[in-house]
C-alpha cells in the first residue's frame, strides 16, 4: 500500500467518513474510493453494497479478482440520562468497542466522578447533540424518563438516521411518548424506529441486566440485516 | 488494552511507523472458509524487525506471517499466504479451529 492512499484513508476514518481500498490481486494495484465518489466509481455496485454491509471481500470482476477493503466509522452510542442503567451500560459498551457519550442537563447526575472513563456532557440536548454530528453509525438511547430530556433527544436521533434508536420506559409510557411525538410532527415511520421498552426479552432486572439487554438489542441491530433481527419483544425494563 | 485493538490503532500504527522511517508491510486477511478466528479484513502490521501489532488469527499463524512480511519489505512484492488443515505446514503453524485462511501481504512505500 502507497503511504499516500494509506494517509488518505486513515484522514477518511478520521473524520468519520466510510472508505473502500480496492486491490487488484493479480497486480497488487491499489485505490481509495472514498464514500462520496462510490456512485463515479467502475465498481459502483460492488463498492455501495461493502459500505452497506461494512464487511471487506474478494470479488471477481470483469477486469479479474479484486479483495475490497471497507472501512466504516467505529459504531458509537449517545446516551441522554446519567443514570444508573447508563453506569451499568457505559463499560460494557466500551468493552464492545463503542465509543460513549452521555448527556444530562441534570448536573447531580452528570458527573465525571459517576462515569469515570466516559464523555459527559451536562448541558439539555438542544446544545449538547448537534456538536456531536450523530450520525448512521450512532446507536442512540434515552434513558432519563424525563420527556424534556428524552423527546428533543429522540427527535434528533431519529432525523440522523441512528442505526439504533431505544427509549426506556413502559409499553403505556411509550405509547404516550409517540403520542406527544406524533403532536410534534414525527411521523409513524420514524417513531416505530424506536425501540420501546428497550432491550431484549431476557428477564431483565438489575440496572446492569437491563444494560446487557439493551447492548444485545444493539449489537442485533448492527450486525444483523432486519429479516433476521429478533422480533420485538414484551417488556423487560420500566 | 492491547488485545482489544481495534484495526483503527493497526492502520494508524502503519502510518506512524512508516512516516517514522521504519520498514512496514501490512497484512489483510482477504478470504476465510469454515470457523476462521478473525474475520475478513483484520489486519497485522508488521515492520523489519519483526515487531508488530493486531492479528490475522488470534495467534495461530502471527509468526509465520511475520516472517513471510519480512520477505515482502525486502522484495517489495505482495504475497497471499494461505494456512489451514489442510496445509501441511498447518501442523507445524496451524489454525487449531480448523479454518482456512488467506492473508494479503503488502509492503508500505
Amino acid at each position: 500500500m502507497k503511504l499516500d492512499i494509506l494517509k488518505a484513508l486513515n484522514a477518511e476514518r478520521n473524520a468519520r467518513r466510510a472508505a473502500v481500498v480496492v486491490t487488484d490481486q493479480a497486480t497488487g494495484d491499489q485505490r481509495l474510493v472514498k464514500a462520496a465518489d462510490a456512485a463515479k466509481d467502475p465498481l459502483k455496485d460492488l463498492i455501495e453494497k461493502h459500505i452497506r454491509s461494512g464487511k471487506s471481500g474478494m470479488e471477481e470482476t470483469p477486469q479479474g479478482k479484486v479483495f475490497l477493503t471497507v472501512h466504516v466509522p467505529a459504531p458509537r452510542i449517545v446516551i441522554t440520562g446519567a443514570v444508573h442503567i447508563s453506569q451499568a451500560l457505559a463499560p460494557i459498551a466500551k468493552i464492545l468497542g463503542y465509543d460513549v457519550t452521555i448527556v444530562d442537563p441534570r448536573t447531580a447526575f452528570a458527573t465525571q466522578e459517576r462515569f469515570p472513563d466516559v464523555k459527559v456532557i451536562a448541558e439539555w440536548p438542544d446544545v449538547a447533540l448537534p456538536p456531536l454530528g450523530v450520525d448512521r453509525y450512532t446507536a442512540f438511547i434515552a434513558l432519563t424518563h424525563d420527556p424534556k430530556i428524552d423527546d428533543p433527544a429522540l427527535t434528533h436521533a431519529l432525523s440522523r438516521d441512528c442505526f439504533y434508536v431505544g427509549a426506556l420506559g413502559s409499553k403505556k409510557t411509550h405509547a404516550r411518548r409517540v403520542e406527544r411525538l406524533k403532536g410534534q410532527g414525527l411521523s409513524e415511520a420514524d417513531l416505530g424506529r424506536i425501540h420501546a421498552p428497550i432491550g431484549l426479552s431476557i428477564g431483565a432486572v438489575s440496572p446492569a441486566e437491563i444494560a446487557v439487554a439493551i447492548m444485545g438489542q444493539i449489537t442485533s441491530s448492527l450486525r444483523l440485516t432486519p429479516e433476521k433481527a429478533p422480533e420485538k419483544v414484551p417488556e423487560t425494563a420500566s | 488494552m492491547t488485545t482489544l485493538a481495534t484495526d483503527d490503532d493497526i492502520l494508524k500504527a502503519a502510518e506512524a511507523w512508516r512516516s517514522e522511517g521504519r520498514e512496514v508491510a501490512l497484512a489483510t486477511v482477504v478470504e476465510t472458509w469454515g470457523s476462521a478466528p478473525r474475520p475478513v479484513g483484520s489486519n497485522l502490521v508488521i515492520d523489519s524487525e519483526g515487531n508488530f501489532l493486531g492479528s490475522v488469527s488470534g495467534g495461530c499463524v502471527e509468526g509465520a506471517v511475520v516472517t513471510e512480511a519480512i520477505d515482502v519489505i525486502e522484495s517489495g512484492k505482495p504475497k497471499t499466504l494461505e494456512f489451514g488443515v489442510a496445509d501441511e505446514t498447518a501442523w507445524k503453524v496451524g489454525l487449531s479451529c480448523g479454518g482456512t485462511i488467506r492473508v494479503y501481504v503488502e509492503k508500505v512505500d
